[in-house]
């Protein structure tokens, strides 16, 4: 096979592994939720096992000698020799951590043992006992055959003769004679004679046995070894008789047989094989055979090979596996067709042709094809959450011994479908918040029976999709966030004043600051340095929120909603200073209409508005982006309430609004680069680039010295 | 005509070395996923060698190569039992499940080719 299959089926084989990780994982829950599974010690095993057998295709010795161990561990407990226990199933989890960091580090090129297999490998061992080092260390070191090598041994030529005779169960288990005399000639000439002394005349005939003794002359420079390798499959099933001839003898031999008549060269062999004379007569319906029955032709094995290769190709899985580039090339293309869709729509329009006629009947027609083609397309990214999750939990497990807690995890929606990408970029915001859930949210056991609560804490991941987005949710049971501390800290570091009024959920919020942790020391499980601002903004680069909900005493939970899709967005097409922009629909809480009593101004150019009981800073869009200077009467313009996750709301002044509608993302950072207040761009119907703001950032971005100074900082 | 090959493996890993190995030696390369699958494709392909993997979901190598065998053929179809392991416990199990031969894991293109050729006649 050439080079790129190899790296082709290199990287397939991390694949597989991936889902043979994932079959680990399950394999184990399930032995957890009933320890005499006996298919789930199974399937943990079979997984295993293809890990290894893989690994050593391609030579990665750090998993093939590990993945040894573990599943020589496994199939005690399959056989019965020892019996899983609690301590064993936390044994066998923690090697299933290390195999797939094993087969992670192997991915990556490094194929040294990781520090933690040692250590590991002692505790298996203790279950196997020392049988595995004897029976297994030196088994799995396959001979390897060296059929072109020459001086392995014998380097002058030599006539052996073999004298080979075949018991019945040789036939039985599918071998014959003819092949190994035929793979004789790989290791020298060979000359075979037929005995047919013993054969019994017809009626005499017992099929079962082969009277047939053989007798083979191999001229080779290879050792006696090496021809009787030839015939170490049917070691058992025949006689063999291996002695270095006389040359003289041979040619004596094959002088005297011919004159019988019965000397058969392998090429000669191809009488009815024996072994088809055992399968027919072990019937007793066939008829016997005559004299004259050929028996089998030749010509019935391969009679319909065609028709039978066609019903072969029918049948194929079920799944394919295609390239990630193709699918993401077939998605801008149809987020190219979406947006062609528009401009055809709106070219249409202006041309004003009746509403019911066929062009717009069509039109529509098509606009519904396009959505469910992309729909369809975006499907093909979806994946459930379920790996991902199950990353997590081994996190919950290192967390839970890192900090001396007891944690239970539970997972919720597993099947749920997010982009690929999505899910990806989401591994390190969850493990983020997950250690930071048990570092922090969670109570020491003590504590935690002093409240009244068991001992083992809970987290609980869950994921579900709520109009067109996805709530992801990491909800701890612990003592809820102490607001106390929180505001004094946040006072401590220059956070906020002293005197500033904070209503609950703003002091929550504090967590997501920069600089804000609420551990003096930068503890070195969920800390490393960031703190949850960090996962804040790895969120919002998805297009995500997160917002926390905390109770006293009972726990806090982690709330993520993400877009199904980093391709398209919802939003609102609006006006503003005769430039089109876009706003994200998920941000806007509100569109207001103000009237003069609704604002009340605050200083030199600072306007507030009244909204639900609260003033709410008003920002220009255009102002913002420097298009013009903020208007002096807001009653012509329009308002958008935006509502953010990070700080208390806004709203954006901007002139009208025009659509609301689906638009393609087109990024800017690989265009162009990234600017401040904007998220990305879109192209219009009418083939314009609009830029789709950041409504988070852009609150963030005024900076100190803009309107409402106070509140903003609140929100940095 | 060349020789038609079933190979039964669970691991994906593994039916891809399978069939690259064997394509380009000449052989025409039917595939299955367990012991179940390759039931049916035992029947179905009609092959004149079987390369078999032992631990499978459904049903194993052994348990495939007992059901093979009830089979009634023409003749008895050589079926070879891929393993990891090389001891001699491995080998009188294999013979006494009905298996002609093993190729032990990892196999190179020589290995499986020689343990074909050392139960099955090129052509």
């Amino acid at each position: 096979m050439s080079g790129s299959d190899k790296e082709d089926f290199r990287s397939s084989f991390f694949e597989e592994c991936e889902e043979l990780l994932e079959m680990t994982q399950d394999g184990l829950d399930a032995m957890a939720d009933d320890p005499h599974d006996a298919e789930a010690v199974n399937s943990v095993f079979r997984a295993v096992h293809s890990i290894k057998g893989g690994a050593g295709a391609f030579g990665l010795e750090a998993v093939v000698d590990f993945a040894h161990k573990f599943e020589t561990a496994l199939d005690a407990i399959r056989s019965g020799e020892a019996d899983l226990s609690d301590d064993m199933l936390g044994l066998f989890r923690l090697c299933g951590d290390n195999l797939s960091d094993l087969v992670a580090n192997a991915r990556n090129g490094d194929n040294s043992p990781v520090e933690a297999s040692g250590q590991l490998e002692e505790r298996l061992l203790e279950i196997t006992g020392d049988l595995d080092q004897e029976e297994d260390t030196p088994d799995f070191n396959p001979v390897t055959l060296d059929l072109d090598a020459g001086p392995a041994g014998a380097t002058e030529l030599a006539t052996y003769n073999v004298t080979f005779r075949a018991k019945s169960d040789l036939f039985a288990a599918g071998n014959e004679p003819a092949a190994l005399f035929a793979a004789l000639r790989r290791i020298g000439e060979v000359t075979v004679e037929a005995d047919l002394k013993d054969v019994p005349t017809l009626s005499d005939l017992n099929a079962l046995d082969c009277a047939i003794v053989w007798s083979v002359f191999v001229t080779t420079d290879r050792t006696e070894a090496d021809i009787l390798d030839v015939f170490e499959f049917v070691e058992d099933s025949s006689e063999i008789a291996l002695v270095l001839s006389d040359p003289d003898v041979q040619e004596a031999l094959t002088i005297a047989k011919p004159l019988e008549g019965v000397s058969l060269t392998p090429n000669a062999v191809e009488m009815p094989d024996l072994s088809d004379l055992v399968s027919e007569l072990s019937e007793p319906e066939d008829t016997p055979i005559s004299p004259g029955d050929p028996g089998p032709k030749p010509a019935e094995q391969g009679a319909t090979p065609a028709a039978k290769a066609s019903e072969k190709k029918t049948k194929s899985a079920n799944t394919i596996r295609v390239d990630l580039e193709r699918i993401d090339k077939l998605i801008n293309l149809v987020g190219e067709l979406v947006i062609k869709e528009a401009m055809l729509s709106q070219s249409v329009d202006e041309l004003d042709i009746a509403r019911g006629s066929g062009v717009s009947a069509a039109l529509d027609s098509l606009k519904q094809i396009a959505s469910e083609i992309q729909e369809g397309v975006m499907a093909i990214r979806a994946q459930p959450v379920k790996p991902m999750f199950q990353r997590m939990a081994r996190i919950v497990r290192e967390a839970g011994s890192a900090t001396g807690k007891q944690v239970r995890f539970v997972t919720i929606g597993d099947y749920t479908e997010v982009d690929k990408t999505v899910i990806e970029r989401l591994v390190d915001p969850l493990t983020h918040m997950i250690r930071n859930a048990i570092d922090h949210g969670l109570e020491s056991p003590e504590d935690r029976k002093a409240a009244g609560k068991p001992a083992e804490g809970t987290i609980t991941l869950s994921a579900a999709h709520r109009s067109g987005r996805v709530l992801i949710d990491v909800v701890d049971d612990g003592g809820g966030i102490n607001r106390e501390v929180v505001r004094n800290l946040a006072v401590e570091r220059g956070l906020i004043q002293e005197s500033d009024t904070l209503t609950p959920a703003e002091i929550d919020h504090l967590l997501f600051m920069p600089g804000f942790s609420s551990k003096t020391e930068v503890s070195e499980l969920s800390g490393r340095g960031v703190g949850l601002d960090v996962v804040r903004s790895a969120i919002q680069k998805l297009g995500g929120r997160v917002a926390i909900h905390s109770e006293p005493g009972e726990g806090a939970t982690f709330s993520i909603s993400l877009p199904l899709t980093l391709a398209v967005l919802e939003g609102m097409v609006v006006e503003v200073g005769g430039e089109t922009m876009v706003v994200p629909i998920s941000s806007v809480q509100e569109t207001v209409r103000p009237t003069e009593t609704d604002l009340d101004r605050l200083g030199v150019g600072s306007v507030v508005l009244r909204n639900r009981g609260e003033l709410v800073p008003v920002v220009d869009l255009g102002a913002f982006f420097g298009f013009r200077t903020a208007p002096e009467t807001l009653e012509e313009h329009v308002l958008l309430l935006i509502a953010s996750d990070q700080g208390p709301r806004y709203a954006l002044v901007v002139d009208a609004i025009q659509d609301q509608r689906q638009v393609v993302i087109k990024s800017l950072e690989t265009n162009y680069q990234q600017i401040s207040g904007v998220a990305a761009a879109t192209i219009l119907g009418d083939g314009r680039i609009a830029l789709i703001i950041d409504a988070d950032t852009i609150m963030r971005d005024l900076g100190s010295g803009g309107p409402g100074e106070k509140p903003m900082k609140m929100a940095s | 005509m060349s020789l038609r090959i079933l190979a039964i493996d669970d691991s994906r890993t593994m039916r891809n070395l399978l069939k690259a190995t064997l394509c380009p030696a000449g052989f025409e390369v039917d595939i299955a996923e367990d012991g179940e699958d390759g039931l049916k494709r035992f029947d179905d392909s009609d092959p004149d060698v079987v390369i078999t993997d032992i631990n499978m979901p459904r049903l194993d190598g052994f348990g495939f190569i007992e059901a093979a065998r009830q089979r009634k053929r023409e003749r008895v179809v050589p079926i070879l039992v891929l393993s990891t392991e090389s001891g001699d416990d491995m080998k009188a199990r294999a013979r006494a499940s009905g298996a002609s031969g093993w190729i032990v894991k990892p196999f190179d293109e020589e290995k499986l080719l020689w343990a074909i050729e050392r139960v099955a006649s090129k052509g």
